[in-house]
């Protein structure tokens, strides 16, 4: 399978600088970011608000509010770069039939004033060309596939009869009913209950391998990712600092962010000590960031560190990471100590498979 | 455990919402008692009613039935004038939003003292910039602060001034809704270290309500899980989390995704059917298992339950 997914690119972002204008300033939100996105895997990208992640797939869908534009860089979808698009007519083309999104609230992404048939009759209609009883046919057969049971009365009723969980169901349906190629979730649980949640991620699982979707999830639930993602990609400050796959990310992330991320986790932590938290606030991107970004709130932080932007390091085949601590004149850092015994518990899984 | 000190009682409460037709019952017949000094948790899924018995305890909503007992001595109904001084000042609560909690045209010195004015607690106005001071300080701002809005803040900074306006009454019983709920991963971590560090400083008993078991089981002494109402598992929380007994707090568990991809991905979810109980037949009682543990079953679920938790499964 490893060998099938390095050879069939889907999507492909090279160089994306994106910016923003702002009260006469300029921000900077991406900074000069390149990742692939392979055919049937599910991606996600992990960071805290703030970190440019919803920004980054928001450019894929050509959705990025008036202020802001593409500074730099490519993306490469099958014949097009969707980076030099202008209009919206070009984005037609993209946006729901080839890249879908299912957005984070289910309470303000659907219409309160149409029956939750007719929302994904209208997208099966316009993306499958479907028409009077075959699209009625089909709306059910979707509404059937994201689990709501008495289909034919649940299509005449409003949002508002409907759960947190099942209008999220609803979401999933009229994204699935364009039949687009990679679908982009975006913290799709965040808004849900547990038990809930586990029923959605599981759900969108199905449907992956059902449609054979690419996935996309942004969230920044560490354990949402261990569920569902192939790779990880983890953003700081508009960048992606490390990326690989989940098990090299959870067992064996090398940048310093990547370890306070998962050393700050309630569930490595030892009742009654104190929890590793992040010091400090993450960079205001209006300045100019010389250097890895992190530094200033990086313990292991060397002196190039602040200097000069680390490129990425390969660790392993899929596995890279953005830390001068990988250049082989860096003294040898360990892990925080609440990290250690959890990687080396993570590294029994992986040899004993 | 018996002989520790009980700050707080809540006795067979019941909450009822709307009258005749629209009747509805929040809370049924829920009873626990808080240990001084202790962490203690309130699980369970939106529309549970676990806010509810935070507001019912801090006498926001009506009790309909049932006592609830502070220090030994009645807080629900009609109370003395002095009692009602005495717990309004002990009893404080943190809230869930920070952005929505705080008043966006007041300075955050009146957010603070604001308490204090209520309650007069305070002998000069040089006193009272005092207590903010310190309130400001002890939750790790600067006391600059004082002059700023809350819109200068950061979602951790605002969740901080949060604590401190309930610092600021000297409490000995705080009640958190989901205080780390809408903060960013990064910060929840400093906000939870808070939260200890002020325990141990200032001897604060907690109410803890959130719906994520991760942060549960890291913070609280005990747990007690609540569905559509009703308290149907309560223990310590190690042991509820290693021996969970009810099948809703099985299932509950189960679902919490764990940072670990292998297991994960292996993991099969509990589903909780209600309809598995034969309540109507024969009706449950909150019933104590084995030493603290407390289940909700029938006679005969309580032979099956009883034997479950000595084999430890």
């Amino acid at each position: 399978m490893e060998g099938n997914n390095t050879n069939s690119r889907i999507l492909s972002i090279q160089n994306l600088i994106i910016k923003f204008r702002l009260r006469g300033q300029v921000l900077t939100a991406i900074r000069d970011i390149s990742l692939d996105l392979y055919k049937g895997e599910s991606l996600a990208i992990v960071g805290e608000s703030g970190s440019g992640k919803s920004v980054l797939v928001k450019s894929i869908m050509g959705l990025l509010d008036k202020n802001g534009y593409i500074n730099q860089g490519n993306i490469l979808y099958k014949e097009y770069n969707l980076a030099k698009f202008k209009s919206e007519k070009d984005w037609l083309k993209i946006r729901g039939r080839e890249i879908a999104m299912v957005t984070q609230d289910p309470m303000t992404s659907l219409n309160p004033l149409k029956t939750v048939g007719k929302q994904i009759e209208e997208c099966v209609v316009l993306h499958q060309g479907l028409k009077g009883k075959k699209a009625y046919e089909q709306t059910l057969k979707l509404l059937t596939d994201v689990g709501i049971h008495n289909v034919e009365k649940r299509y005449k009723q409003y949002p508002h009869e409907f759960s947190g969980g099942m209008r999220q169901r609803i979401v999933i349906a009229i994204a699935v009913a364009c039949n687009p190629k990679i679908l982009i979730c975006d913290e799709p649980t965040t808004a849900l209950d547990v038990t809930i949640q586990a029923q959605i991620l599981q759900l969108l699982k199905n449907l992956q391998e059902k449609y054979g979707l690419t996935t996309i999830y942004i969230t920044h639930d560490l354990g949402v990712v261990a569920k569902v993602a192939d790779r990880v990609a983890v953003m700081y400050a508009g960048d992606i600092i490390e990326v690989g796959k989940t098990h090299e990310i959870f067992f064996n992330g090398k940048h310093p962010y990547t370890w306070a991320l998962l050393s700050s986790l309630p569930q490595l932590g030892a009742k009654g000590e104190e929890l590793d938290s992040i010091k400090g606030t993450p960079p205001n991107l209006f300045n100019e960031i010389k250097g890895d970004a992190f530094a200033p709130r990086n313990p292991y932080a060397l002196n190039v560190d602040f200097v000069e932007r680390p490129p990425f390091f390969q660790v392993s085949e899929t596995h890279f990471a953005k830390t001068w601590l990988l250049h082989s004149d860096a003294p040898k850092v360990e892990p925080p100590q609440a990290l250690q015994s959890f990687f080396e518990e993570g590294r029994r899984y992986a040899y004993g498979k | 455990m018996a002989n520790k000190e009980r700050l707080l009682e809540v006795k067979n409460l019941n909450v009822t919402f709307g009258k005749g037709k629209n009747k509805f019952q929040a809370i049924r017949d829920v009873s626990f008692e808080i240990y001084k000094g202790e962490t203690f948790g309130l699980v369970g899924e939106s529309g549970s009613g676990k806010t509810t018995i935070g507001r019912a305890i801090m006498r926001i909503n009506e009790v309909t039935d049932g006592e609830i007992l502070f220090k030994g001595k009645r807080i629900n109904g009609n109370v003395s004038k002095d009692w009602d001084k005495e717990i309004t000042q002990k009893i404080q609560m943190i809230f869930q939003d920070p952005m929505a909690s705080l008043n966006e045209r007041a300075k955050v010195d009146y957010i603070i003292s604001e308490g204090l004015i209520n309650t007069k607690k305070y002998k000069n106005n040089e006193d009272r910039l005092n207590k903010v001071k310190n309130a400001l300080l002890e939750v790790g701002l600067l006391p600059e602060f004082a002059s700023r809005f809350p819109h200068e803040f950061s979602g951790g900074q605002r969740q901080r001034i949060g604590i401190a306006r309930a610092l600021v009454m000297e409490p000995e019983f705080i009640i958190a809704d989901e205080p780390i709920s809408a903060l960013d991963v990064s910060i929840r971590a400093q906000v939870l270290n808070l939260l200890s560090k002020l325990q141990k400083q200032n001897d604060l008993t907690y109410l803890f309500i959130a719906h994520d078991l991760s942060i549960v089981r890291f913070i609280t002494d005990r747990t007690a899980v609540i569905y559509k109402g009703e308290i149907v598992e309560l223990a310590e929380t190690e042991k509820l989390f290693s021996n969970p007994i009810h099948p809703y707090t099985r299932a509950l568990i189960s679902a919490v995704p764990e940072p670990n991809p292998y297991k994960e991905q292996a993991k099969t979810i509990e589903i909780y059917d209600p309809s598995q109980h034969n309540y109507n037949l024969n009706p449950p009682s909150f019933v104590e298992i084995e030493e603290g543990h407390f289940v909700l079953a029938n006679n005969e679920e309580i032979v099956h339950y009883r034997s479950m938790s000595s084999i430890g499964v």
